[in-house]
């Protein structure tokens, strides 16, 4: 028996976690939600079979809790992806763990990181077009072959998932963590890789201007693929806290902006027009050249779309969740482009595990929970931001 | 006969003293031994103001009477100070009214056709048309708004000629109607020492190509003070530019002085010391202050801003610049000017709601440090009232509140500037040309009713004296974050301030309390 945090079907569940989270006192709230309210259980289950040749059982040394499991949790992930997943699932998809079967070319108890896309390789189906050309965050096929649907491990009921003591996982999926990096840095590359891919999305010009909305994991790790990989200008970051302010000028921000000043302060450094329309926030005619949107949240989005310059780019880092306004979409002819996971055909993930090792990420996983406590986890990675912390993970060792 | 100014001293039977602090007021009792400065009793007024308009204008000093430099087919402009002048706003009918009425028969009788009107607001703010009505009054609104009475556009460069440069090498550039004019009249309004005279052309119709040459970190540290023109950097810059300017076209000046008669009726009591208050002065004190606290913040503003002062005029004087303002300094010495005895360890001023920048709108944190450090520190001739490396103790609640429109550039000054330096030397040598330039700012300047980008850079110079002078500067009821931000303390009481004060100039520091307003100019000897 497998102990694991288990997802289950419960619509009652679902709804009460995004009704009480949908106030502002309740969004204070939301860890307290998420292990009180949301569908989610502490439970044995029976240990995942493998479901054919090429795949291994893992067990996790680390497993983060990522943005998007929190906004499943409190109930506002987008009904668009329920048939996307299978229930029963076991959350969690940021894991560095070992093997315990031996694979072409990763030998069982080998220290691994896994892209938790479930592809048409994992799902042993001939490859769609995407997979094809190496883009498979765009699989078509996930929802068919031989696993049960979920767009990524951790939303999948055949392949278990990071939150537990034991999953399974496919050899496409697995990178061998080189052995002087640490664990704690290790789990970092899922989220490295998403940041990777979300700047190599569109062509970042020389020299041009860059806003990251956020400064949680996506958002300093966006920062940094920024600036280890494209040759971009300036860089501002939003940023709400005081600690996510000193990492990302550790990273190379230009400057750090509190989200109620944002539009000011970058209107003043781009030399932008500010506007007041009679309903809504404040919009710039000028603005910056890209905006990476890594907050997830409908604000977030609102903001980056008045703040691009016409013709400008934003780019969907965080999970979204609600609508927002997108006549600015339409007025300054904008791009929008959505940033899933990682691509490059694995290309992504070895540049993480390298930046892992190189940038300056210490601290970065600042605490970590054993499963038995994870209502705790869930509530301090709710407010991780406010409690100074980057990441937080389970140690699935103790 | 009016009494001249006087020095206090504080002893066992002097009342509580009046405190301005932003839109209320307190009486507060100081330490004894502290030297209370009032300035002399309010002079009376003109009785027949036309009349001495009229006899100004006909017999002016240094040149022609003016129906004599008016003929057809001239250009005339006909000048006028903006609404930062006077403080508070003048009952209506405003002198400016009276002056520019007469000018302007004058010139009809002359036949001259070519006639415009601006407003010299350099880079303030546009008047709205309400203001500018209120200035020039109903008929004179009605025959030449909007065609041919405007605001000064500092940033119409198709409408500024740059005339050449100072010995100095100064830009002077100014507004180029008026200075392709046959004549400028300018009307004036001298409220304190520092207005009027060279000062008027030069910067009411200049352009920040050319203000930028004394509103500046250095000259105004070399102004000590700026109300005491032969030792003031400033004043001798605009000499400088006045002389070129008078090179190219001529101009008229009529000077206005007004009394201390700062408030009206109703609040009859602030216009007095505070022992001679009779029954009704005090009642009248405890129903307006009562008042005052109850009404709604939105309401009490609003009530602030429309009273209007019931000066009387107490000199018109019109021709040659040079000739007439120092006769309109006279008057202002007249009625401003009280001797002092020597400088004391701690300053202390009541600030009161409003200054040149926020009429009909907000004070914010960085006109509040204007008007403190800038306009009442500096209402000095010789030495400040406070000792170098004293201590400045203002009045004022210092809100976190901006006019959106009136002061954008302010709000990113405030928000963003001053989070990294609050040296005005750094903060002019990093930021200033950039806000000076910021399209957004100039748009907002030229069609809003927006202060020039720049422009909360220079009310950050306008005290970067007496940031240099002083030791510590503590606002008595000012918003902590507000003040922490400009790089000063707030304290709940003056006990607490003396106390804080005491780390800077021990715990027997000698004090003086600037009475104000009505303004008083310290003579410090």
């Amino acid at each position: 028996m497998i102990l694991s945090l288990e997802y289950h079907r419960s619509p009652s569940r679902f709804v009460a976690a995004r009704g009480l989270t949908s106030t502002r006192v309740g969004s204070r709230l939301s860890g307290m939600v998420a292990g009180n309210v949301a569908p989610l259980r502490l439970v044995n289950r029976q240990a995942q079979e493998l479901p054919g040749d090429g795949w291994t059982r893992v067990t996790p040394i680390l497993s983060g809790i990522c943005g998007s499991d929190l906004s499943l949790l409190t109930g506002h992930s987008s009904p668009y992806l329920s048939p996307m997943t299978s229930m029963p699932f076991v959350p969690g998809h940021e894991i560095v763990g070992r093997t315990m079967d031996d694979l072409p070319g990763i030998p069982k108890g080998s220290r691994v990181v896994m892209d938790p896309v479930l592809s048409c390789a994992v799902r042993g189906m001939e490859p769609c077009r995407w997979c094809a050309s190496g883009h498979q965050s765009r699989c078509d096929h996930i929802t068919a072959g031989r696993i049960s649907a979920g767009i990524q491990t951790g939303t999948c009921a055949d392949t278990g998932g990071g939150w537990s003591r034991q999953l399974v996982a496919h050899a496409s999926q697995l990178h061998v963590v080189p052995e002087d990096l640490p664990d704690e840095r290790a789990v970092l590359a899922e989220p490295l890789a998403c940041a990777i891919h979300s700047v190599r999305r569109m062509p970042i010009e020389p020299g041009s201007t860059a806003v990251v909305i956020g400064a949680g994991t996506v958002g300093l790790l966006t920062l940094l693929a920024l600036r280890e990989l494209t040759e971009v200008g300036a860089v501002y970051v939003i940023a709400k806290h005081g600690h996510q302010k000193e990492k990302a000028k550790a990273l190379g921000a230009t400057a750090v902006i509190e989200p109620r000043k944002a539009v000011r302060a970058l209107r003043r450094v781009t030399t932008a027009r500010m506007h007041t329309p009679e309903m809504g926030a404040d919009f710039l005619l000028g603005g910056v050249d890209t905006v990476f949107e890594c907050t997830g949240g409908a604000s977030g989005l609102d903001t980056s779309l008045r703040l691009a310059r016409a013709g400008g780019t934003v780019v969907m880092s965080g999970m979204p969740s609600g609508g927002v306004d997108l006549t600015p979409l339409w007025f300054r002819e904008l791009e929008l482009v959505g940033a899933y996971c990682s691509g490059a055909d694995g290309a992504d993930f070895a540049d993480a595990l390298r930046l892992a090792g190189s940038a300056p990420l210490d601290g970065y996983v600042g605490t970590t929970y054993p499963l038995a406590r994870w209502r705790e986890a869930l509530n301090h990675a709710s407010d991780s931001g406010r409690l100074g912390t980057v990441k937080v993970a389970f140690d699935l060792a103790r | 006969m009016s009494r001249p100014g006087f020095v206090l001293d504080v002893d066992e039977r002097t009342p509580p003293l009046i405190m301005h602090q932003g839109e209320s007021f307190r009486l507060e009792r100081l330490p004894l031994g502290s030297k209370v400065i009032y300035p002399p009793d309010s002079l009376p007024g003109i009785r027949d103001v036309d009349a001495e308009i009229r006899h100004a204008l006909l017999h002016p000093h240094g040149t022609e009477p003016l129906p004599e430099l008016l003929r057809s087919g001239m250009r005339l402009t006909i000048v006028f100070d903006d609404l930062s002048l006077p403080l508070p706003q003048m009952q209506t009918p405003d002198v400016r009214q009276r002056i520019i009425e007469q000018v302007l028969e004058m010139a009809a009788a002359k036949g001259v056709d070519d006639v415009e009107l601006i407003a010299a607001n350099a880079l303030h703010r546009r008047m709205t048309p309400a203001e500018l009505r209120r200035t020039v009054g109903d008929r004179v609104f009605h025959a030449f708004f909007p065609e041919h009475l405007k605001n000064h556009d500092a940033e119409d460069h198709d409408n500024l000629l740059h005339m050449g440069k100072t010995r100095h090498g100064e830009d002077v550039e100014i507004n180029r109607r008026a200075a392709e004019s046959d004549l400028i009249v300018y009307v004036n309004i001298t409220l304190t020492a520092m207005s009027g005279g060279a000062k008027s052309v030069s910067v009411g119709l200049a352009s920040y190509r050319s203000l930028k040459h004394h509103h500046n970190v250095h000259t105004l540290r070399h102004s000590n003070s700026f109300n005491d023109p032969p030792n003031s950097a400033m004043h001798h810059s605009y000499e400088r530019m006045k002389g070129l300017i008078d090179e190219h076209v001529k101009v008229f000046t009529i000077e206005t002085t007004l009394n201390n008669d700062t408030f009206p009726s109703s609040m009859g009591f602030l216009n007095k010391r505070e022992w001679e208050w009779n029954v009704r002065d005090q009642a009248s004190y405890l129903a307006v202050k009562r008042a005052n606290e109850m009404l709604p913040q939105k309401t009490r503003r609003r009530i602030w801003q429309s009273t209007a002062a019931p000066y009387g005029v107490t000199g018109v004087h019109a021709g040659l610049q040079s000739e007439v303002h120092p006769l309109t300094l006279q008057n202002v010495h007249r009625q401003q000017l009280t001797e002092v005895n020597g400088q004391s360890d701690i300053a202390i001023w009541g600030l009161p709601y409003i200054c040149p920048y926020n009429v009909n709108s907000v004070m914010n944190p960085i006109l509040v440090m204007s008007l403190g450090l800038g306009y009442f520190f500096n209402l000095y001739k010789n030495r400040p009232i406070v000792r170098q490396g004293g201590v400045a103790i203002f009045y004022h609640p210092v809100p976190n509140e901006f006019h959106p429109v009136h002061h954008p550039s302010y709000i990113d000054f405030f928000e963003e500037i001053l989070t990294e330096s609050t040296d005005p030397v750094l903060l002019e040598t990093k930021y200033e040309e950039q806000f000076a330039t910021d399209p957004w700012y100039i748009q907002l300047y030229r069609n809003s009713y927006a202060y020039h980008g720049v422009h909360p850079f220079y009310m950050w110079y306008w005290g970067a004296h007496a940031m240099q002078h002083l030791g510590d500067v503590i606002f008595v009821g000012g918003n902590r974050k507000t003040t922490t931000r400009m790089g000063f303390r707030a304290a709940s009481t003056l006990a607490d301030a003396l106390e804080m004060a005491k780390d800077t100039v021990g715990s027997s520091p000698s004090i003086s309390y600037q009475h104000a307003p009505p303004l008083a100019l310290a003579d410090v000897r």
